[in-house]
C-alpha cells in the first residue's frame, strides 16, 4: 500500500500542475474544415503560450447528432463549428453562450464587416450565439455554350426567362438531357424561391407554419412546371453519381450549388470545357430587383457554456474569425469567408466564379430561426415532390404540410406562452 | 432428505444467476421501463435542456401516433417488407441449404463461406457497392435488363420499386445466416431415413417432401419465428441506401421512423412510443406465427 502510495501521489501532482500551467481548448471541427483547422492551430499556440487546442475532426452526416449525444452526456467541446441552421436548437438547449459581451470587449472586431443576412443566421431573440466562420450559399453553375446556343449569351435575370430559356434546352437537345438539375431531396431551392418572393415560411414569430401563402404556392408551382415538363429529372442527390462527368457531357446544362464546387468544377471538368462554364446569381421572380434572395448557409463557430476554459476558449474562436485567419482558410478550403474586407484582401471579389457570390451574398436569407427548423426542412421535399407526382392537389399538400408544422410548433407555443424568451428557457 | 437438496440446488441456482439477473435487470428491464414512462411524456429537445419543460400526456403520444400518416405507412412497408422479403429469404437459404447439403456438391466450406460472407460484411460498405448496382444509368442490373431487352427500372426512385429494391437487398444480405441454420438442421436428419425411403422406392420429390420437410419443421419454425422478429425491426438496410426515408416516404420503416423521431429530431417521448407500438406488432405477429407452425412443429 505505502510502497503504491508515493509513486500515485507524484502522478497526481505533477497531473495537477500540468493542469496548471497548460489550458486545454476542445474544438471540434466537421469535414475537411476539421482537418485543415489543425494548421492554423500552432500559431495560436504561439500567441498564447500555456494553451493547447486540441481539434476533434467530425464528419458532417454524424456532426448533428454527435453534438447533441456530448451534451446530454454532459461532455461538450468547448468550441466548435456548427451548421448555421443548428444555432437556434443548440441556444434553445443553452447550449452555447451569448457572445454579445465577449464581442463588445474584443477590439477590432466588427459585426459590420459580416454579410448581413449570415450574421442574422447567428442572432436569435437579439442576441448573438454565433460568429460565422464561412458562408454558404446557392446559386446557378451553368454551362454558357449551351445556353449561347439557345440565345441566351448570359444567364437570364428573371423566372420567366429563366423557363424560357430552359424550355429553349430541352426542345433543342432532347429527352435524354436535362437543362436543369434540381435534386427533390433538397429543401433550400423551394425555400430559396419562396423566401425571393417574400415569404416567411413561418409565422406569428415562428408559431405557425405559413406555407399555405401566394408566394410558397408560386415557389412550388414554378418548381413544379420544371419538374413536369421534364426540365430537371426527379432525382436525388445520391442518386447523381457524378456530377462534374454528367455537367461535362451535357447531361445538365445548369446546377444549382454552392461555392464548395468553385473548385471542384476546376480540378475535375475537363481542360477544354474549363472556357464554357459560369456562375451566375439566383434569377429574381419577374419584376423584382435582382438577384433574387438565397438561403443564407454555412457555418458558425460557437462557444459552449459549460466550458471550463471560457477566456482561452473565446481567444481561439476569435483567432479564428480574423481576417487573416479567413484568408488562410480560404486558401486551405476554398470555403468562402463572411467578413467583406477578406474578399478584398484575398482577391477573391476579382475572381470570375466567386463574383456571383459576393453578389448574391449580399442578398441572403436565413431560413426560419427556430429549433424546429430541422425538423419542419425535412417535410418540404416530400411535399414537393408528391405535389409534382400530383398525387394531391398543391393546396392540400401545402394545407397538410401547415397542418404538420402547427404539430411540431405545438411545444414551442407553449413554451412561448409560458416565457416569452425563447434563449432563456 | 429430497427436498433438502433441491431446496440447496436451487439456492446455489439463486446465486450464479444472480449476476446474469441484476444485469439483465440494470441493462434491459429497467430503460424498458424508462421507455414506457418516457412515451407518456412529451419529452424532447427542449426538455433536454430542462426536464421542467417535459409534460405528462398520458397516451397522447399514442393517439397520436394512431393519426399520424406516416406512421402508417411505415408500418404498411414494415409489413409488406416481412411478408415479402421473410418468405422470400427463407426460400433462398433452403434452397441454398439444400444445395450445399447435396451430396454431389464440391467445395462445400468455399459455398458455405460464399454465402456467409454478405451476413458478416458492414452494411454501410455493401450498401456503396449496391448503391452503385442500382444505379439507373450505369448500375449491373440495369445493364442486365438492357442486355435481355428490358426497359430499365429506376430502383431507388421510383416509389414502386424501392422496397422491393431494399427487400433484394436484405434477403442476399442475410440468407447466409438462415441457410447455416438449414443445414445444421438437414445434417441433424439421420441419413437411415432417407436409405429407407429409397429401399421403398421414394424418389428425391418425395423424400424432399416426406423427410426433409417435416423433419426440418422445428428448423422451419425458429428460422421463420426470428426472421419476421428481425425483419420488423429492418433499420440499416434502408437508412444506408435511402437516408431520407425513399421516394414519398416507400422505404422508411417504423425503426426507422423511430430513430429520425427519437435521435435525429429529439422528441424521445414519441420515439419511446413507436418503440413500443413496434413491439406490440412483433409480439402479436410471432403469437400468430406460434400458433399457425407451432403444432406442427
Amino acid at each position: 500500500m505505502s510502497r503504491l502510495a508515493l509513486p500515485f501521489a507524484l502522478v497526481l501532482l505533477l497531473a495537477g500542475c500540468a493542469r496548471k500551467t497548460e489550458t486545454v481548448v476542445r474544438f471540434w471541427g466537421l469535414g475537411r474544415e476539421g482537418e485543415e483547422v489543425k494548421k492554423l492551430v500552432p500559431r495560436f499556440e504561439r500567441l498564447h503560450p500555456g494553451v493547447r487546442v486540441e481539434v476533434q475532426q467530425i464528419p458532417w452526416t454524424a456532426a448533428h447528432e454527435k453534438l447533441l449525444t456530448a451534451l446530454v452526456g454532459g461532455a461538450p467541446p468547448d468550441v466548435a463549428q456548427i451548421g448555421n441552421t443548428w444555432i437556434p436548437e443548440f441556444a434553445a438547449l443553452g447550449a452555447v453562450a451569448p457572445l454579445d459581451e465577449r464581442i463588445a470587449r474584443t477590439p477590432d472586431f466588427r459585426p459590420a464587416d459580416f454579410f448581413g443576412g449570415i450574421w442574422r443566421t447567428n442572432v436569435i431573440d437579439g442576441r448573438v450565439y454565433g460568429v460565422p466562420w464561412y458562408v454558404d450559399t446557392r446559386l446557378l453553375f451553368y454551362r454558357k455554350d449551351m445556353l449561347a446556343e439557345v440565345g441566351f449569351p448570359e444567364m437570364p435575370r428573371t423566372w420567366s426567362a429563366w423557363r424560357t430559356a430552359m424550355d429553349r434546352l430541352k426542345a433543342k437537345n432532347g429527352p435524354d438531357k436535362f437543362p436543369i438539375l434540381l435534386p427533390k431531396d433538397e429543401w433550400q431551392q423551394p425555400v430559396a424561391l419562396a423566401q425571393a418572393l417574400g415569404a416567411t415560411i413561418l409565422r406569428d414569430g415562428g408559431r405557425y407554419g405559413a406555407f399555405r401563402s401566394p408566394e410558397v404556392e408560386r415557389a412550388f408551382s414554378f418548381l413544379i412546371g420544371i419538374y413536369r415538363a421534364g426540365l430537371a429529372p426527379l432525382v436525388g442527390r445520391e442518386q447523381v453519381s457524378n456530377l462534374y462527368q454528367d455537367f461535362a457531357a451535357g447531361q445538365f446544362a445548369i446546377v444549382i450549388t454552392g461555392p464548395w464546387n468553385l473548385g471542384q468544377f476546376h480540378d475535375r471538368l475537363p481542360p477544354e470545357r474549363q472556357g464554357d462554364w459560369a456562375t451566375a446569381p439566383l434569377p429574381a421572380p419577374d419584376g423584382q430587383p435582382w438577384p433574387g434572395a438565397g438561403v443564407a448557409g454555412g457555418a458558425s463557430l460557437v462557444l459552449f457554456r459549460r466550458t471550463p476554459v471560457p477566456e482561452a476558449a473565446w481567444a481561439f474562436l476569435e483567432f479564428l474569425s480574423r481576417p487573416d485567419m479567413q484568408a488562410q482558410l480560404y486558401r486551405l478550403t476554398g470555403d468562402m469567408p463572411p467578413r467583406a474586407s477578406v474578399w478584398q484582401a484575398t482577391g477573391l471579389a476579382r475572381d470570375p466564379g466567386a463574383a456571383a457570390f459576393a453578389r448574391q451574398l449580399e442578398h441572403v436569407e436565413p431560413a426560419p430561426l427556430v429549433p424546429e427548423w430541422e425538423q419542419i426542412c425535412s417535410k418540404i421535399p416530400p411535399a414537393l415532390e408528391e405535389a409534382t407526382r400530383g398525387e394531391r392537389p398543391l393546396e392540400q399538400v401545402l394545407a397538410d404540410l401547415d397542418r404538420e408544422v402547427d404539430q411540431i410548433l405545438e411545444k414551442r407555443r407553449w413554451l412561448l406562452e409560458r416565457n416569452p424568451h425563447p434563449h432563456a428557457f | 432428505m429430497r427436498s433438502e437438496r433441491r431446496t440447496g440446488e436451487a439456492r446455489a441456482a439463486f446465486w450464479m444467476l444472480l449476476p446474469a439477473l441484476s444485469l439483465i435487470a440494470v441493462f434491459f428491464v429497467l430503460p424498458i421501463l424508462a421507455s414506457f414512462l418516457l412515451s407518456l411524456t412529451d419529452f424532447d429537445l427542449y426538455a433536454l435542456a430542462s426536464p421542467r419543460n417535459a409534460r405528462f400526456v398520458g397516451l397522447a403520444n399514442y393517439v397520436r401516433l394512431a393519426e399520424d400518416p406516416t406512421f402508417w405507412k411505415a408500418l404498411r412497408n414494415t409489413f409488406l417488407f416481412v411478408l415479402a422479403g421473410g418468405p422470400a429469404s427463407v426460400a433462398v437459404a433452403l434452397g441454398a441449404a439444400l444445395l450445399v447439403n447435396a451430396r454431389v456438391t464440391r467445395f462445400k466450406t468455399l459455398f458455405r463461406t460464399a454465402f456467409f460472407a454478405p451476413v458478416v460484411t458492414t452494411m454501410v460498405a455493401v450498401a456503396t457497392v449496391w448503391r452503385f448496382l442500382y444505379h439507373p444509368r450505369v448500375g449491373l442490373f440495369n445493364r442486365a435488363l438492357d442486355l435481355v431487352g428490358l426497359a430499365p427500372i429506376d430502383w431507388l426512385g421510383d416509389p414502386r420499386w424501392a422496397l422491393l429494391s431494399i427487400c433484394l437487398l436484405a434477403v442476399w444480405k442475410n440468407f447466409g445466416y438462415q441457410a447455416i441454420l438449414f443445414v445444421a438442421g438437414l445434417q441433424a436428419i439421420p441419413e437411415s431415413l432417407y436409405e429407407a425411403a429409397r429401399i421403398e422406392g421414394a424418389g428425391p420429390w418425395q423424400q424432399f417432401r416426406h423427410i426433409t420437410l417435416p423433419s426440418l419443421a422445428p428448423t422451419f419454425l425458429f428460422v421463420a419465428v426470428t426472421t419476421s422478429i428481425g425483419y420488423f425491426q429492418l433499420f440499416s438496410e434502408p437508412y444506408v441506401m435511402t437516408p431520407d426515408g425513399g421516394p414519398l416516404g416507400s422505404t422508411l420503416s417504423v425503426a426507422f421512423l423511430m430513430y429520425r423521431e427519437g435521435f435525429r429530431w429529439w422528441n424521445l417521448g414519441y420515439g419511446a412510443a413507436i418503440a413500443f407500438a413496434l413491439f406490440a406488432v412483433i409480439l402479436i405477429a410471432t403469437r400468430l406465427q406460434l400458433q399457425l407452425f407451432g403444432r406442427r412443429a
